[in-house]
């Protein structure tokens, strides 16, 4: 049977992408934050999954406002990087796994989550910087991904519970999956940052390390934090950071398991606009 | 029955819910049509025009054409979808982000490299932090003001 190895948590700014594909991860600005992932790619290399099944948000790319589905499934054999304005971002073309996909949407909309299932998709900075922080540059992105996009934009954007019940849902559906499959399950975007008026450049340490020591050790208590907190702290951006919950109910502990292995842990301020946080949990 | 917002008492943030996509939605879809090169350069050409297809309000367009992000925002716009007119414009997220803050573009990714901007004060509206409508615009083209 399948099974999920680990979880992956990590910021998605478009910035980092730009760094990576202008050649500029050497200036003094980017060095801290690249440094920071350094150990993440060793770890990758050494923990290699046959799937990932990625959480993200499309940032009005895919999805204009004609339709804005909460849950999105990628199910396609693969899936475009897109042109968010400035050209396509030069990375490989992400290989979906569409049978797995399709397990997923089956057992995941029988457990009364009503999920869009997306055939056609290109996929932004969103899916990407997370696949080039873990994996570097390579000519081939090393396994397929199942893109899983969540609607953070237009609100109200799905509560912190409901995502967290997802991934709930979303492990027992990939564990039903009768293939020795290893996979990762990643959380993507956060932390707190506001791109928009006034109040734009927030940025909150205290409240991002406090929101990482919870999502460790206390899920319940962080699938429990309103929205209202994320943007009254963290920036009304800030609340793409319910989609880590996905990624933090699908792990072993939550269904009785043991408690994650903290493989890896950093945040760094600033990478442009944001607060980068990043983690690695491994099931035990 | 009045719906739960809870989120119209803090400063310097508007929240992009259903009510503000229904008023911006042309407004989004016209930034959303700049993703296609053609349509970048016959925007450029005659901006004016280009908006004119569009059924916007005039204060959206007005806007637009002024670049004027928050008065956008004010008017349904949402930033993923304006960023697309900072893309057109060879215009960085953080330039973009920065020029709502009334701050120069130096002055604001200053800040940001300090650590960004504190919560301190800017929690809800009506205490004294950088973001309240008392404090606008921020920087030095706020300090020239008085």
């Amino acid at each position: 049977m399948a099974k999920i190895s680990a979880s992956v948590y990590t910021s998605h700014v478009p910035a980092i992408g730009a760094a990576i594909d202008l050649g500029k991860t050497a200036d003094p600005y980017w060095v801290p934050l690249f440094k920071g992932y350094e150990p993440s790619k060793e770890w990758m290399e050494a923990n290699r999954p046959d799937v990932i099944f990625l959480v993200y948000n499309d940032h009005a790319t895919a999805f204009s406002l004609e339709m804005i589905p909460t849950f999105a499934i990628g199910c396609a054999a693969e899936f475009q990087p897109a042109d968010e304005g400035w050209g396509p971002r030069p990375v490989p073309v992400v290989k979906g796994h569409p049978e797995l996909a399709a397990h997923i949407a089956q057992s995941v909309i029988q457990d009364d989550f009503d999920l869009t299932i997306v055939n056609k998709m290109d996929v932004d900075h969103g899916l990407t910087v997370p696949l080039n922080l873990l994996c570097g540059s390579p000519q081939e992105w090393p396994c397929p991904v199942i893109p899983f996009a969540v609607n953070v934009v237009q609100y109200p954007v799905p509560s912190g519970r409901r995502c967290y019940n997802l991934g709930k849902a979303i492990r027992k559906a990939i564990e039903s999956f009768d293939k020795p499959l290893k996979v990762q399950i990643w959380g993507t975007g956060g932390m707190s940052h506001q791109l928009q008026g006034p109040r734009a450049g927030l940025i909150n340490r205290e409240w991002d390390n406090a929101w990482l020591d919870r999502l460790i050790a206390d899920p319940e208590g962080a699938a429990a934090v309103p929205h209202i907190d994320y943007v009254r702290e963290a920036g009304s951006e800030g609340i793409e950071l319910v989609m880590w919950l996905i990624a933090r109910g699908a792990m072993d502990d939550v269904a009785g398991g043991p408690a994650p292995k903290v493989a890896h842990r950093f945040y760094h301020v600033p990478a442009s606009n944001t607060g980068v946080g990043h983690l690695i949990l491994e099931n035990q | 029955m009045a719906l739960d917002k809870p989120y119209k008492d803090i400063p310097g943030t508007t929240i992009f819910d259903a009510e503000q996509s229904r008023l911006g939605y042309h407004l989004n879809q016209f930034c959303m049509s700049l993703m296609k090169a053609a349509n970048r350069e016959r925007f450029k050409a005659d901006e004016r025009a280009y908006l004119d297809e569009w059924p916007m309000t005039e204060d959206q367009k007005l806007a637009v054409l002024a670049r004027d992000l928050n008065r956008c925002i004010a008017l349904g716009g949402n930033i993923y979808f304006l960023a697309k007119i900072g893309a057109t414009d060879g215009k960085s997220f953080q330039q973009m982000a920065g020029s709502m803050t009334g701050m120069s573009e130096d002055e604001y990714r200053d800040m940001m490299i300090k650590g960004g901007r504190s919560a301190e004060g800017n929690r809800y509206i009506g205490e004294d932090g950088d973001a309240q409508p008392q404090h606008q615009p921020q920087g030095q083209a706020g300090r020239k003001k008085d």
